[in-house]
């Protein structure tokens, strides 16, 4: 089991650093798959820790001049690490020869299972999110009120964030968002059953914790140039989020009420 | 009780409503004595009275007058109730004021038991607030009376500025001498590193206005005095009052982003344990 890469060019190297930064802002630890194509970030929490997933994926070649491997065999031509993603080393802006040495544990075989890409259910609503900026701000009004809030959307470019103490209720409306059609959001889709026929205007929502999705927001330093979240009605929130060659996509379950 | 975001029907049923075409002159004014949790909201014709209290012993006015508003309609002749001043603020400040945008504000109240509805617009976003209303407790009376002012200095808030923000918290009181004769205005502390004057004589520049009549000095809980610093930094200018019991009246006048003058203002009772206190 090998692997040797290099990045040279300056570019490729601060969208690398870029990308790392926004994992060691969402997670401490998680799971680095190295096949002979992809990078792949990934993160399987247990339903009891909040559930989180987050699927990361990164075609070598758009990063790496020189990408060497050799998996765990023929077969399986494929290593999966553990790794913090505060530990990988970023740019350094000097030439100079540093050399770091990265702790990891290799996964064994048998628990590779636990890291496959996630199934995409069936979305009630596709929406693009609004202007990133605005909804971080207003994310971070609401946390300060409560910890959980609902966030919903329809099939109309409507989308709305709603919190609810005993004290107050805050809700935000916004409207005229795009609803990407089905086909183009998701990059590996497995979901070719016909579309239901659903009022435009009926509203998805999924319950979930702020501070999370607050968490989430203030990752965001890859300057996404789409985000896309699909609702699965009271089960599911993914974000997906692109830019150019990566794409992150990030699943939130919903919290009980 | 359940709250509910519904958009209203109509406008009608509201004993209260007042529109303004920038929520930060609200909520800047409001920032100016959030020292505590919750606020006492007095509402007439005149505009909004918002006090809050601490200790039984400090009390911030501010008045956010009906001409700030360009829709301002009250079915009664006076409305009061509580309310938790932090949620409102959250609430007034959802859309983090971007600058160069300005958010819009609708406020309706329905009458005694209802909740302050709240709508703001900003770029074509929504979003409504509907607040719980509390039964309001009773606020105390300074009696401060303009008759009974024994002194009284109006001056730029500048220099104040720069004394109140270095002011020695170690020291647990903050002594105010006023006097007709030299050092005419003095602020003084007694903290662990020892004891910091800071005079204003009247011929300064930063003088506006200068009428003692005798030399008083009081102290006042520098703990008690130290939340005016928020509507010092936002003032323009200060007014500085004693009364004959040795009450404190700052009133700090605040120009909006827009160009208009609001007020804010703290009542403070003196310092009882003057014998406790070391020699000045």
């Amino acid at each position: 089991m090998k692997f040797r890469g290099k990045i040279v060019d300056i570019g490729c190297i601060h969208h690398f650093t870029r990308v790392i930064g926004t994992l060691s802002k969402l997670i401490k630890s998680c799971v680095l798959r190295i096949t002979p194509g992809n990078w792949y970030f990934i993160l399987a929490e247990k339903l009891a820790n909040g559930g989180i997933q987050i699927w990361c994926e990164l075609p070598q070649g758009h990063f790496f001049d020189e990408y060497a491997m050799e998996g765990v065999s023929k077969e399986a031509n494929e290593i999966y690490l553990e790794v913090a993603p505060d530990n990988i080393p970023t740019l350094s802006s000097h030439s100079r020869t540093v050399v770091h040495d990265v702790p990891v544990s290799v996964i064994p075989r048998r628990l590779w299972e636990d890291y496959e890409e996630p199934e995409l259910p069936h979305f009630d609503v596709s929406i693009a999110m609004p202007q990133m900026k605005l909804l971080k701000n207003m994310i971070d009004k609401m946390k300060n009120l409560s910890n959980h809030m609902v966030l919903s959307a329809n099939q109309n470019g409507e989308m709305k964030l709603s919190v609810e103490t005993d004290m107050a209720a805050v809700s935000t409306h916004f409207r005229d968002l795009i609803n990407p059609s089905t086909l183009d959001q998701v990059p590996s889709s497995h979901d070719s059953s016909p579309e239901r026929v659903k009022d435009p205007t009926e509203f998805s929502k999924a319950r979930i914790d702020i501070r999370k999705f607050a968490q989430f927001l203030s990752g965001q330093l890859v300057n996404p140039t789409k985000v896309i979240c699909n609702i699965v009605h009271n089960k599911v929130v993914h974000f997906l989020l692109l830019n150019e060659d990566v794409s992150l996509q990030y699943f939130m379950p919903v919290v009980a009420s | 009780m359940a709250l509910s975001t519904q958009q209203p029907e109509n406008d009608d049923r509201y004993v209260l409503l007042a529109k303004i075409d920038n929520a930060r002159n609200v909520s800047n004014i409001l920032k100016a004595i959030h020292f505590k949790e919750s606020a006492t909201v007095f509402a007439s014709s005149m505009g909004f009275k918002v006090t809050v209290e601490d200790s039984k012993c400090v009390q911030a006015n501010a008045f956010i007058q009906e001409a700030l508003f360009h829709e301002f309609v009250m079915k009664e002749d006076q409305i009061t109730f509580k309310i938790n001043l932090t949620v409102l603020l959250e609430c007034l400040t959802i859309f983090g004021g971007t600058p160069g945008e300005s958010t819009s504000l609708k406020m309706c109240y329905a009458g005694y038991g209802c909740p302050l509805i709240l709508v703001l617009e900003e770029d074509g976003v929504l979003t409504d607030c509907s607040i719980k209303t509390l039964e309001p407790d009773e606020i105390l009376d300074f009696n401060f009376c303009s008759t009974n002012v024994i002194n009284k200095i109006i001056m730029k808030s500048e220099c104040l500025k720069e004394a109140f923000s270095e002011l020695d918290m170690s020291s647990d009181i903050l002594q105010f001498l006023m006097s007709p004769d030299s050092p005419h205005f003095r602020l003084s502390t007694f903290g662990n590193a020892g004891s910091t004057h800071s005079d204003f004589p009247k011929e300064s520049d930063m003088m506006e206005s200068f009428q003692c009549t005798q030399t008083q000095t009081n102290r006042y809980k520098i703990s008690l005095l130290k939340p005016s610093v928020k509507a010092l930094s936002l003032s323009t200018r200060v007014s500085i009052r004693t009364d004959n019991r040795g009450f404190l009246s700052l009133q700090f006048m605040i120009k909006n982003e827009d160009g208009q003058v609001c007020f804010v203002e703290f009542y403070c009772a003196p310092d009882e344990d003057v014998d406790e206190g070391p020699e000045p």
